[in-house]
């Protein structure tokens, strides 16, 4: 790798939700909780959904974290809001195989998530990315595992 | 440096460090977490496997009667290394993790009721924490803790207190990992006999940065020691409990298997007297004999004295270099430290940090270092960590403090 991947990583879009990441605080109405955790590095992450008719209709989330876990949480919840809860699960599939088994996931699908694909060439930051996803996958299924994600 | 001690010489005992990292030089700050190992180990590991390698304590044949006397050898090494009275205290663990378990399980378990108490320090690496807690949830006893100052040494202050109450251990480290504080293991050792607690030390990041008269077993007086391999330019897999030989002699085996048995029936064993009854199972031979031949490189053949002034003037170089940094908020300022400084960047989490180091060649930890109620006193999540070792010198220091500058010129 080269300082390429590093601009790659550290991209426009994941330095200013890093930054200042949208869609964070508390949902009064929420229908779904998710918890999450990364216990290599410490990484907290609360999600709160809203659900209405089979659609996300609100989500926010309130955390610490790097500037990956930070964007990429800032970035899911854009990208999930007003979708139908299927496609959001689809989504979550295809981005978790984009992060963790090299798939490639069409542009129009992607949208603004693209930007994360440059996390893929960093083994050890791929966590930091896909944290947020997990917590959305536990708070979709919170019959699954007490509705608390964690990366390990 | 103006020490004597010739850095250039060390440096070229160790082949990874003329490893280019990003096509960048090498700038290898994370010998707290393992430290790099010197031609004289690797050479060693790769002729046992090539000239003497069989099991240990059965073979008749030559090739067992090699390796056999290797890896004796090398717990001569540890017990001389310690200052042990005799080799038998000495029990080869897989490391500082796993002879802390040891103590748990066989000599502390065996003496704790329900409402009985082991007292730790809000220093302790998980290692030297974990173990307690599950021996405590498995008998009813609780933990209790010394805790920190601000500067991230002991409180010793309430130490008496903490000890009047008759905890069944003392379980403390030697050098806070998170930190690099070094705490008074003598004198707190003298308080604890006085009051009939033994005391268990973690020393994991205590031997490859203390002189010979601080790691004196017998001089510290405590109970029982523990270090891994790995830390002090050995190979990982290997490590050592030192249990003063009365305490041994009476505690039951941990785990049962080959090798640390005295008669066995279908029905029934007897076992071996320590250390052998301590180590069931075919052992990390290699890793033992390398070990022998790092302390041997390290008691020996380094100039042990020069390298650790050279490492102590190192860390004031860095301390001095990070505090200079705008941004930077250093974590741990005891007034007795060695190889360690943790910190935190205003701007940037310590992970987008260490990536960013990383591309630059330098090579430092950013987590919680195993030590979550550390990170919890000093209220961050995470730092950065810089820890030295004996091959480091000014050139890695002023690559960390450029590419720092380069964290903050992309986060500001």
């Amino acid at each position: 790798m080269d300082d390429e991947d590093l601009d790659e990583l550290y991209q426009e879009l994941i330095m200013d939700h890093g930054r200042r990441p949208r869609n964070t605080g508390t949902l009064p109405d929420a229908t779904h909780h998710g918890r999450g955790h990364n216990p290599l590095c410490g990484d907290q992450l609360t999600l709160a959904l809203k659900v209405t008719d089979g659609r996300v209709t609100d989500a926010r989330f309130e955390g610490h974290g790097c500037a990956i876990s930070m964007a990429s949480a800032s970035l899911m919840t854009q990208s999930i809001k007003a979708q139908p809860v299927e496609e959001v699960e689809a989504l979550y599939t295809q981005f978790h195989a984009l992060m963790t088994g090299g798939a490639e996931v069409p542009a129009e699908v992607l949208g603004k998530l693209a930007a994360l694909t440059g996390v893929r060439r960093f083994p050890t930051r791929v966590k930091c990315a896909t944290l947020a996803w997990h917590t959305l996958h536990a708070a979709l299924h919170p019959e699954r595992a007490d509705a608390q994600a964690t990366t390990e | 440096m103006s020490t004597g001690f010739d850095v250039r010489a060390v440096r070229a005992q160790f082949p990874v460090l003329s490893e280019p990292i990003h096509k960048k030089r090498l700038a290898y700050l994370d010998n707290g977490a393992t430290t790099q190992k010197p031609q004289v180990v690797i050479d060693a590991i790769s002729h046992h496997w090539t000239h003497d390698n069989a099991n240990i304590h059965r073979a008749v044949h030559l090739l067992g009667a090699r390796s056999t006397e290797g890896y004796e050898a090398a717990r001569a090494e540890v017990a001389r290394f310690l200052n042990a009275r005799t080799e038998r205290e000495i029990v080869f663990t897989r490391g500082t993790t796993e002879a802390i378990n040891l103590v748990a399980q066989s000599f502390v378990r065996p003496r704790l009721r329900a409402g009985d108490h082991i007292l730790v320090t809000g220093l302790e690496h998980h290692a030297n924490l974990v173990p307690w807690q599950l021996v405590a949830e498995q008998t009813g006893a609780s933990i209790t803790h010394v805790p920190l100052l601000d500067d991230g040494s002991l409180d010793l202050g309430a130490v008496p207190a903490l000890l009047a109450a008759k905890p069944a251990i003392f379980a403390c480290g030697h050098v806070s990992n998170a930190l690099g504080t070094v705490n008074p293991i003598a004198a707190l050792a003298s308080q604890a006999r006085t009051l009939g607690v033994p005391m268990l030390v973690d020393g994991a990041q205590a031997v490859a940065h203390l002189r010979p008269e601080e790691l004196d077993v017998q001089a510290l007086g405590v109970d029982f020691y523990a270090f891994s391999g790995h830390k002090i330019y050995a190979p990982t897999g290997i490590g050592a409990l030192w249990g003063k030989l009365a305490h041994l002699e009476r505690m039951p085996p941990w785990q049962g298997g080959g090798d640390m048995i005295h008669e066995v029936t279908l029905e029934r064993s007897t076992f071996a007297p320590p250390p052998a009854r301590f180590e069931a199972g075919t052992p990390p031979i290699a890793q033992a004999i390398g070990l022998g031949r790092a302390l041997r490189w390290f008691t020996r053949e380094l100039d042990r004295e020069g390298a650790l002034m050279h490492e102590d003037t190192l860390l004031r170089t860095l301390t001095e270099a990070l505090a200079g940094i705008p941004g930077v908020r250093l974590i741990g300022t005891a007034a007795r430290k060695v190889a360690v400084q943790s910190f935190v960047l205003d701007e940037a989490h310590p992970h987008d940090a260490a990536t960013i180091l990383d591309f630059a060649g330098v090579a430092v930890r950013a987590g919680h270092h195993c030590a979550q109620p550390v990170m919890t006193r000093f209220g961050v999540p995470a730092t950065l960590r810089a820890s030295l070792g004996v091959y480091n010198n000014e050139d890695d220091i002023e690559q960390l403090v450029r590419a720092l500058e380069r964290v903050r010129a992309m986060f500001a």
